[in-house]
């Protein structure tokens, strides 16, 4: 029996893992994807908010502040890359300027520091990328830019070492309550939990109405995103947002913590929870965004693009409470934008509702705040490789070129807890295949050290779990299966053309 | 530390034919630097036949071409270090490399060719729309898997882009017994050689589709399908044209890019459009003594071209290690109307190695039949007639010693569609 279950690997589940792990109690967390960080928490802006978008006493507005505070400090215990760079929200027109004053109020009634008004000749001085019709901006010191999977999977790495239990590909189809406690069944087993945090993002208002809980709904509303090669990184510094709209905070251009650049995300509501395809109009929207802002973007330097669905309740806020329904049930549920930048808060939220609902919540002696040393070969100096060449060899394989991953560090990402097990997951945990070539050169390598560390057949390697797989037979097994008339035919005709094909060449 | 003569960044075809070239030069201390673990670059994947007609007079395959220069290797005491990548150049020519042997490796150069060969361009640089499965690969990607690591990485293929790593790869796959359903060209006319559009496509009944494109890519997990669409004169989408196709594999052969990142660390000067440095006659990059060749400078479609041009980049490198002196500044070559660049980017009279200077070019469009002008301030300096110009396949022409010191101030190449009219 365990005594708590949670449902949902993404930031804010594995936030609470981690929390938890702090206790003498036994915890279980299960996952529908092969991973954590597969769901919202992988696409999205990761951009820690300040907090003066929300409405001042919404769960929005005080979990934002609170995380944006709590973010730099877990940051560095997890040896994750954070950095303060600030931002700007920018009035491009006249008219948009007395937003940003209501902006500058809003955030300090939430009690944000540090805001201030700046004028044009300031604003192009911090950015001289931008467009030049800007005419001012609210500048707010306290934001930050993270990488969201990394900073989930690093959560998640700990809250295991910490003694947190993981189940991947284990989505919860059922749950009963028997005997003051819940049996929550997933296809391959039955795992028996004394409270349940329903932290199933989009799903979690499905997860909640399995269980018998207060009923809401969550729509999905998709932002979509293109990336851009690191030699555009000079562009922009901070994060740069236009004035808001109503409902988003609007396109927006962005530096990430490895030094690309990104614009997105649009915002459109859809009905399938799984969508999250990129539309032709919605790369055109998001080019037009970040052009307002950053005219010099060049189309040409775009290497990938991705989408992500917010998860939005009916109540447009956050839903962090204790069911008065079922006894035992946290909903963390309708964790949308800015639920990144909240997930600190939300989980020590978490902490105190279930202290409230009876759970005994000791101290554990041996809490590791920390996880094993990760190895980042781009970023170190050379004397450092070359020790670390000097007792793993590995360390001198360098297997992605673009991004500078070696071999040691794709070995190290499937051998570390919670460990990689597909190519998406090598990608997460190292970069290797996030660069400018998109995996072209280093795929089929890291192919080959997947199924050797797995030891499984190259063949069931995956790019993201079951069904991805990446290939689709052996050497010479399709002409097996293949009518032997029909081949013999095709292969008489290739032998011929061989015949002709010189002379044409010159 | 360790001190040579000359490094070589690349041990492709481009970086062999400069090795044994510089040796047979005079030049002592050869060093070739190659990250994969053995040498002849991208050639090893290539398995059909097609290579070495200029070269060689004969019809080879990628790794019979490669051992033949592998083959001169011995005993001219060039030096190789396999599994070691540079990561690092200055301009000052040091260059630091790192392998499982030795750890990091610092090496100061006398002069450096670079010859790092190129990589493919992705779906990224298309934006095309839909969700990101597995089952989409670089044409140059699916070959490795088939021809070196033995495994068919699709069954039921489409391909997108004519360029002829992706003809060559319809055949291939056929051959393997999988089925490829068509191959989609955006442009109204083929990237690939017409060679391989005969010999790879047509004589296995695959359809080529021009001014089509793919608009949207199916499936969550694995590619189900895509969605194609023509497009019109300015290539966008008629959506009403579009249709759906079921497959479980994408394969992009959409172009080459020249590797620069190392080439951009000297700050040598670049081209714009062939995304390489630029270079002099001796191809020698606006970093004295750092000398560049292959597909590093710009994409070839033929490989004795290569072979060609990194012999002259390693007699540029001979030369310039006796004399000492760069002349990267000289008379500019200028890419006009019709073409899309020029190679080499400056030439100089008084520093040329040959009584003849080769001129690698690309043009802007198919012309059936087109007349190439060589002008300079004081005027034509020579015309030629060429037909069937296509810009897949590379113009070379060559002018005489006693033709370039007629021109004065820059050398321009013009190419015009003669009779278009008439098609
Ligand atoms: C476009 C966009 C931009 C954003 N930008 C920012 C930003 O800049 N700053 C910020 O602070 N926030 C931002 N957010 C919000 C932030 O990304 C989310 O609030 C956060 O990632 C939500 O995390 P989560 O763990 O609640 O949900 P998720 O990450 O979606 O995790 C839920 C998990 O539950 C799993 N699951 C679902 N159903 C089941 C089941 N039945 N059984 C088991 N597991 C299940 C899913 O597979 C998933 O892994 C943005 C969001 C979007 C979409
Ligand atoms: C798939 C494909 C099919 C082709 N088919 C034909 C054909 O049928 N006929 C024909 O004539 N031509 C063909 N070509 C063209 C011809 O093969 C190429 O133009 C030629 O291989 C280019 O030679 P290269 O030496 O410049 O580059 P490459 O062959 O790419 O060699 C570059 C080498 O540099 C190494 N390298 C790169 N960076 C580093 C670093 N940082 N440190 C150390 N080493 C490094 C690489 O590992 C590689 O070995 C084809 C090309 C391709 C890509």
């Amino acid at each position: 029996m365990y005594d708590a279950a949670i449902i949902g690997g993404g930031v804010t589940g594995c936030m609470i893992a981690r929390e938890l792990s702090r206790y003498d109690i036994k915890v279980i967390l299960l996952e529908k994807e092969e991973d954590v960080a597969c769901g919202t928490s992988k696409a999205n802006s990761a951009v820690i908010h300040a907090g003066f978008d929300a409405k001042p006493g919404t769960w929005k507005a005080k979990m934002n502040v609170r995380g944006n505070v709590l973010f730099p400090g877990i940051c560095e215990e997890l040896d994750v890359p954070y950095i303060n760079n600030g931002s700007l929200v920018v009035a491009v027109e006249e008219g948009e300027i007395k937003i940003l004053e209501k902006l500058l109020n809003q955030g300090r009634v939430n009690g944000v520091p540090g805001l201030e008004i700046i004028g044009h000749d300031e604003l192009m001085k911090m950015e001289p990328h931008l467009n030049p019709m800007s005419k001012a901006a609210l500048y707010a010191p306290t934001a930050g830019i993270v990488c969201p999977y990394e900073f989930t999977i690093a959560l998640a790495e700990n809250a295991a070492i910490n003694g947190v239990e993981f189940r991947f590909n284990s989505p919860v189809i059922k749950i009963v309550v028997e005997d003051g406690a819940f049996i929550v069944n997933t296809p391959y087993e039955f795992v028996k939990a004394r409270y349940i945090i329903n932290a199933a993002g989009l799903f979690s208002d499905e997860i909640s109405k399995m269980a018998g809980a207060e009923e809401y709904t969550v729509t999905p509303r998709k932002g979509e995103y293109l990336i851009f090669d690191k030699k555009f990184g000079y562009l922009i510094k901070k994060v740069i947002f236009p004035t808001p709209s109503e409902i988003s905070k609007g396109i927006l251009v962005c530096p990430t913590v490895d030094g690309n650049i990104f614009i997105g995300p649009n915002s459109n509501d859809i009905k399938d929870k799984t969508d999250v395809s990129v539309t032709r109009e919605g790369i055109e929207e998001i080019i037009e965004g970040g052009r307002k802002l950053v005219p010099e973007l060049p189309l040409s330097g775009v290497i990938t693009s991705f989408a992500g669905l917010r998860a939005v309740s009916n109540t447009n806020d956050f839903i962090i409470e204790a069911s008065r329904k079922v006894k035992g049930f946290v909903n963390v549920g309708g964790i949308q934008s800015p639920g990144f930048t909240s997930a600190p808060a939300i989980a020590e939220t978490v902490v105190e509702i279930l202290k409230e609902e009876g759970m005994d919540l000791r101290e554990k002696q041996n809490f590791v705040p920390t996880r094993p040393r990760k190895y980042r070969f781009r970023e170190m100096d050379n004397l450092t490789r070359q020790k670390l060449i000097e007792e793993n060899p590995a360390f001198g394989h360098v297997i992605c070129r673009c991004e500078t991953v070696t071999e040691a560090e794709i070995v190290d990402a499937i051998r570390r807890p919670l460990g990689a097990k597909s190519l998406d997951g090598i990608k997460r945990r190292t970069r290797a295949g996030m660069g400018r070539c998109q995996g072209g050169f280093c795929s089929s390598r890291v192919l080959s050290i997947l199924a050797r560390e797995l030891k499984i057949d190259p063949r069931q390697v995956t790019k993201c779990g079951p069904g991805s797989e990446i290939l689709k037979g052996g050497y010479k097994e399709f002409i097996a299966e293949k009518d032997m008339d029909e081949y013999l035919n095709t292969v008489e005709v290739e032998s011929l053309s061989w015949k002709g094909g010189a002379a044409d060449a010159l | 530390m360790l001190y040579k003569d000359l490094v070589i960044i690349g041990g492709g075809p481009a970086g062999l034919a400069a090795a044994l070239e510089a040796a047979e030069q005079g030049v002592k201390d050869v060093m070739i630097v190659e990250r994969d673990s053995g040498l002849g670059g991208i050639l090893q994947q290539c398995i059909h036949n097609g290579f070495g007609l200029h070269v060689f007079k004969e019809e080879l395959t990628g790794p019979e071409y490669a051992q033949r220069f592998i083959d001169r290797l011995e005993n001219t005491g060039i030096e190789v270090l396999l599994d070691t990548m540079v990561i690092e150049i200055t301009q000052d020519k040091r260059i630091f490399a790192v392998n499982s042997k030795k750890g990091v490796l610092e090496i100061q150069a006398k002069a450096v060719i670079l010859a790092m060969g190129c990589r493919e361009r992705t779906r990224g640089a298309l934006n095309i729309p839909g969700f990101r499965p597995a089952g989409i690969f670089t044409a140059g990607t699916a070959q490795r898997y088939v021809n070196i690591e033995g495994y068919m990485p699709g069954k039921e293929i489409v391909i997108l882009g004519s360029g002829d790593i992706g003809l060559i790869m319809a055949r291939r796959f056929t051959l393997e017994g999988a089925r490829v359903k068509c191959v989609l060209e955006i442009m109204p006319y083929s990237n690939g050689l017409t060679r391989n559009v005969v010999q790879c496509l047509e004589d296995y009944g695959i359809p080529l589709r021009l001014s089509h494109t793919v608009i949207e890519i199916h499936g969550k997990k694995r590619v189900e399908g895509v969605t194609v669409a023509k497009v019109d004169e300015n290539l966008k989408p008629i959506l009403s044209t579009a249709e759906f196709i079921p497959c479980d594999t994408l394969l992009l052969s959409v172009g080459l890019i020249p590797e620069n990142e190392l080439t951009k660390m000297t700050g040598a000067d670049f081209d714009a459009n062939t995304q390489g440095p630029m270079v002099n006659q001796w191809m020698e990059t606006s970093c004295e003594g750092i000398f560049a060749c292959g597909n590093v400078l710009h994409v070839h479609d033929l490989v004795d071209f290569v072979t060609m041009e990194a012999k002259l980049a390693a007699r540029g490198a001979a030369r310039y290690l006796k004399e000492k002196d760069g002349a990267y500044r000289q008379m500019s070559v200028i890419a006009g109307e019709g073409l899309r660049y020029v190679l080499p980017h400056a030439v100089g009279v008084e520093k040329m190695l040959d009584e003849k200077q080769n001129f690698f070019m690309r043009s802007t469009r198919p012309m059936k039949k087109a007349k190439l002008a060589i002008e300079s301030e004081n005027g034509t300096i020579k015309t030629k007639m060429l037909s069937y110009v296509k810009p897949s396949e590379m113009i070379n022409i060559e002018l005489g010693k006693s033709e370039i010191s007629k021109a004065a101030g820059h050398l321009k190449f013009i190419l015009q569609e003669e009779g278009a009219s008439d098609e």
